[in-house]
């Protein structure tokens, strides 16, 4: 899903950057002052944790390759402004040092990979979870749908900004100059190989972590910082 | 650090050795096709795609050694110290960044 230099026209590449500047400068603002020392640790492993398992190459059937992401599971653990940071500098070191994803495209990357996916995760996950315990076996269903959907609608955006470059730039011929395929090809293509392909890798990726947190230490969940706040208020008014 | 941190971390370490099994994955991923593979695919090269694909030369383009040839041990080596590489300074950088504006 890591966009190429030359696939996106400078309209498309320049209005990514656009959208993407203040979300990251939101973001930032964000984690500089919601962030604890105790979850500094968790931060620096989330990003890692993307960069490698984005070179887990899988194939499927019909000769094409791609991998997942951990955008999911970095939303759902850290919340998805967090996980637009760590996933974000993963994603500036692979088009920089080792040419995966173009420079000219970084923003649009950041913006499926890093933003619509921890986002889609983070509510699909909140939204299927309700209000059952923490434990319950519901969540790890949660995570795994929120996995497969999230990578899944990142996808579709990609096949989105793709799908728009021959209508964007062509010559007067109408010869195309960037991206060749149109939308009736692109987003069928991206949605496709990842709905049955590596938007299942994603799930399982992210409902194995989610699982073993739930086993081990569920306070680190970011979801979970929230409620307990808001239970404390509550007792507080009570009191 | 806690338990739950150390054990991600040991993950990743695993993570890190089974990267190369991520080579073993031979096809195309669409959209990702270099200049000659498209020019196979339509018969010629999108004249915008062919400027801007030369834009930036990456120092370790798809995690390998330029020039390195097809030896498939150097390729998993290169693959392996791409992912120390991408840890140590993902990891680092928002380790260093984290422990400057984390709070208490």
């Amino acid at each position: 899903m890591h966009i190429p230099d030359g696939y996106l026209g400078p309209y498309t590449y320049i209005a990514m950057w656009i959208i993407m500047i203040p979300i990251w400068y939101y973001a930032g603002k964000k984690l500089s002052t919601e962030l604890r020392s105790k979850q500094v640790p968790l931060l620096a492993l989330a990003a890692a944790f993307s960069f490698v398992i984005m070179m887990f190459n899988v194939p499927i059937p019909g000769g094409s390759t791609g991998h997942a992401v951990g955008g999911a599971i970095i939303g759902i653990v850290l919340g998805p402004w967090a996980a637009i940071i760590a996933i974000s500098v993963a994603l500036v070191l692979q088009a920089l040092m080792f040419g995966d994803g173009g420079i000219t495209a970084i923003a649009a990357n950041c913006f499926n990979m890093a933003v619509v996916m921890p986002f889609v995760a983070y509510y699909v996950y909140r939204a299927i979870s309700a209000n059952t315990e923490i434990t319950s076996s519901r969540r790890v269903i949660a995570s795994a749908v929120a996995g497969w959907l999230s990578l899944t609608t990142a996808a579709a955006f990609t096949g989105f900004e793709f799908g728009i470059q021959p209508l964007l730039h062509h010559t007067a011929e109408g010869v195309p100059l960037y991206m060749p395929y149109s939308l009736n090809v692109t987003v069928p293509a991206m949605i496709l190989e990842h709905v049955l392909g590596f938007g299942i890798l994603e799930a399982l990726v992210t409902a194995l972590i989610f699982a073993y947190i739930q086993r081990t230490d569920t306070t680190i969940l970011y979801g979970e910082k929230i409620a307990a706040q808001k239970k404390s208020k509550k007792s507080a008014t009570i009191a | 650090m806690d338990k739950i941190t150390r054990n991600f971390a040991i993950g990743l370490i695993l993570l890190i050795i089974l990267a190369p099994l991520g080579l073993l994955a031979v096809g195309e991923t669409f959209g990702e096709w270099g200049p000659e593979e498209v020019k196979e695919k339509l018969g010629f090269v999108p004249p915008g795609l062919e400027h801007l694909s030369g834009l930036w030369s990456a120092p370790l383009p798809d995690y390998a050694m330029p020039g390195s040839g097809d030896s498939m041990t150097v390729a998993a080596g290169a693959y392996i110290l791409s992912a120390v590489l991408g840890v140590l300074i993902c990891g680092g950088l928002l380790y260093f960044i984290g422990k400057k504006v984390a709070k208490d």
